[in-house]
């Protein structure tokens, strides 16, 4: 300790929790540019997710299967209520909707080459199907979206089931951006639109107000395609209980229930950070509705929003899903956010892992791009097989996970099979804080 | 020529309708006549053929929906969204429309003899809609493409967010809707406006007596001094 009277000892630079780093530079973007943030991708904070839930595998109570002698099913089926031609997947890891004109057309292709390489399906977007996507992918989800760009009847009739998009887990209530550095002449010419505007999409659908309308819109869309395809309804977490209700009600065969870490290919930050709930907090609601109505398993249940390993597949399983739906983890097996490109997300100011301004059309990934040049760094066979192996590698992971509970097929997992690591999560998927039979909001501790 | 009649009284929708997506060269040139629709939702959807549709009464939301090719009249009136996302052909309604008529439409002629509901043309993508009467508030909303004929009035908020639709209104206009404005009427306009009055038929209307409103093209792109207008 020093003598000398004139050094007083100083604190440390406290910085504020509430002003951090990331606060005050949105503070100064927005002051120096007079409009908000847009970019692309999920939620980026801290939410309670898969990784706050364990499972506890067997012991003395529960008899486990051997990893690599007995079976453990992986399949589903979707679309059983009343389809004529439901969809059959060998893994219950499906891909989500996203649009041509956000990702690129090879981006696209090897999202079709890497889902049929393992029998699962991939989404149509906001843009209408392509002639890549049809035909590389053996079972394809053609979305119907409020703006309906690009759907006609031909296309309808070849996809494999129809997903009527009411919302979207990044922004439920909120319709799509496609920035004029993405709408190239063929973007443009597939969604009947000027080429380089800012186009932004519907957030309601044009021909159909509420769940009665919903319900004679879904039969119109049996009627045309002569009741073979499974009819999905998405929408955007936010009052699940109510919405799968009234999805049911409304004739649905499948419900696809997004989070709020599900990704988007652009719109408003604050709309991404503070619209909508976590998947998790989800799940329970939506499956509990369905029971109710006596309909879980007869209207098959996808969720998405932050699935990332099989872990997060056995978890979302455990808790009543059918099968989940990934989208930002499809775009990283394909190359999205990679290390080696580290040097070109310096030069657009960010880092790899961070990139996230999709809608500028500059990925130097070639993944959410039009730029011809940039696009043509992806090759979508490579591409494709990344995205098998991974896919490939999380139906193995839940495998694992459920032989462990002693479980001969996935969606034998169960609630009972988990316990939660915080309160919040424990409230929120209904399973007791490990160590203790407390369920928050269920039990008294 | 042949023709076929069914009668919704006694045989359900989805047997009408599963004869009507057979194959075309079974039903092109037929005549199909559809009795007793009593506001059945969903008549006649999803046609691919030059066959020609007659709904004798009214039918509900959806008649003639993503219509291509074909020939559908009805005789009488319709719910929301007839002709929604049309590709081509034609579809007459000799009654009125209800909300969302001809929404999204690619292509086709959609004819409306009496008045429309809310949001007629919304989303429009390339059809011609003729409207004999009025059209309701918040009609060819976000309007990309095609051309929209009113002989009467419209409502509110016409032509909200247009993008590259042309809209030729005789009447009032109550208020247009952000970036639509009132443009010039060019030869190619009045052309357009001349033909689809001659195909409508209401070949005997002056083009003269129509003022052409179209997108001023101020939202295209985001810019802080029209946020207002978002």
């Amino acid at each position: 300790m020093s003598d000398t009277p004139n050094k007083i000892p100083q604190t440390e630079p406290h910085q504020s929790a509430t002003f951090d780093k990331l606060t005050n530079s949105q503070i100064r973007r927005a002051a120096a540019t007079g409009i908000y943030d847009i970019r692309g991708g999920g939620a980026k904070r801290k939410l309670p997710h898969f990784d706050d839930l364990l499972f506890l595998g067997a012991s003395m109570s529960r008899y486990p299967l051997e990893g690599y002698r007995e079976k453990c099913g992986t399949d589903v089926v979707l679309g059983t209520r009343f389809a004529k031609k439901p969809i059959h997947l060998k893994t219950p890891v499906t891909i989500a909707g996203m649009s041509f004109g956000a990702l690129s057309a090879p981006a696209k292709e090897a999202l079709g080459r890497g889902a049929s390489a393992v029998g699962t399906s991939t989404t149509t977007g906001d843009g209408g199907m392509t002639p890549e996507e049809r035909g590389q992918s053996k079972t394809l989800v053609y979305q119907y979206l409020p703006s309906r760009y690009g759907m006609n009847p031909d296309d309808l009739r070849k996809a494999d089931a129809i997903e009527l998009v009411v919302g979207q887990g990044a922004k439920p209530g909120g319709g799509g951006m496609l920035l004029g550095q993405k709408i190239s002449a063929r973007v443009a010419k597939m969604r009947c639109l000027p080429e380089g505007i800012d186009q932004r999409s519907a957030c309601r659908h044009p021909d159909w107000t509420g769940p009665d309308d919903l319900e004679i819109k879904i039969a119109e869309i049996r009627e045309i395609t002569d009741w073979e395809k499974p009819i999905y309804v998405k929408i955007g977490a936010t009052r699940p209980y109510f919405d799968v209700a009234l999805a049911v009600k409304a004739g649905a065969d499948v419900i696809v229930l997004d989070g709020m870490q599900g990704g988007t290919a652009a719109t408003q930050e604050v709309f991404i950070e503070h619209v909508g709930i976590p998947i998790l907090a989800a799940i329970r609601p939506a499956v509990q509705s369905l029971q109710d109505l006596g309909m879980h398993r007869k209207v098959q249940l996808i969720v998405s929003g932050g699935i990332r390993n099989g872990a997060d597949v056995a978890k979302a399983l455990a808790l009543g899903a059918d099968a989940v739906a990934i989208g930002t983890a499809a775009l990283i097996a394909l190359g999205d956010n990679d290390p080696e490109l580290e040097a070109e997300y310096n030069k657009l100011g960010t880092t790899a892992g961070a990139y996230d301004d999709w809608h500028e059309g500059r990925d130097p990934a070639g993944i959410t791009t039009q730029d011809p040049e940039l696009m043509k760094r992806l090759d979508p066979v490579k591409a494709g097989h990344r995205l098998a192996n991974y896919l490939t590698v999380m139906t193995m992971e839940a495998q694992v996970i459920a032989r462990a509970c002693g479980k001969s097929h996935l969606h034998n997992l169960e609630p009972e099979d988990l316990v939660a690591l915080t309160i919040e999560a424990s409230a929120m998927a209904k399973v007791p804080l490990a160590g203790t039979n407390w369920i928050p909001g269920e039990s008294k501790f | 020529m042949e023709s076929l009649k069914y009668d919704l009284a006694k045989i359900p929708l989805r047997e009408v309708n599963q004869f009507l997506h057979s194959d075309a060269s079974l039903l092109n040139g037929k005549h199909i006549e559809i009795n007793n629709p009593n506001g059945a939702h969903n008549i006649a959807v999803g046609l691919k053929s030059e066959a020609i549709v007659t709904i004798h009464g009214h039918a509900g939301y959806y008649a003639a929906g993503m219509n291509q090719i074909a020939d559908v009249t009805i005789e009488g009136s319709v719910g929301s969204g007839v002709a929604e996302n049309m590709m081509s052909g034609r579809v007459h309604v000799k009654g009125f429309a209800s909300n969302a008529a001809g929404a999204t439409a690619n292509g086709g002629l959609l004819v409306i003899d009496g008045d429309a509901g809310l949001r007629c043309g919304i989303s429009l993508k390339g059809a011609d809609i003729v409207v004999g009467g009025s059209v309701g508030s918040f009609s060819a909303f976000m309007a990309q493409a095609g051309n929209m004929v009113i002989l009467g009035d419209a409502g509110e908020g016409l032509g909200d967010s247009i993008y590259e639709a042309r809209l030729f209104v005789r009447g009032k206009v109550i208020s247009l809707g952000a970036d639509c404005e009132v443009k010039t009427m060019s030869l190619e306009d009045r052309k357009i406006l001349v033909d689809l009055l001659e195909r409508s038929g209401h070949g005997d209307v002056s083009p003269e007596s129509f003022t052409l409103y179209g997108s001023a093209r101020t939202l295209y792109h985001f810019n802080v001094a029209k946020s207002g207008a978002y």
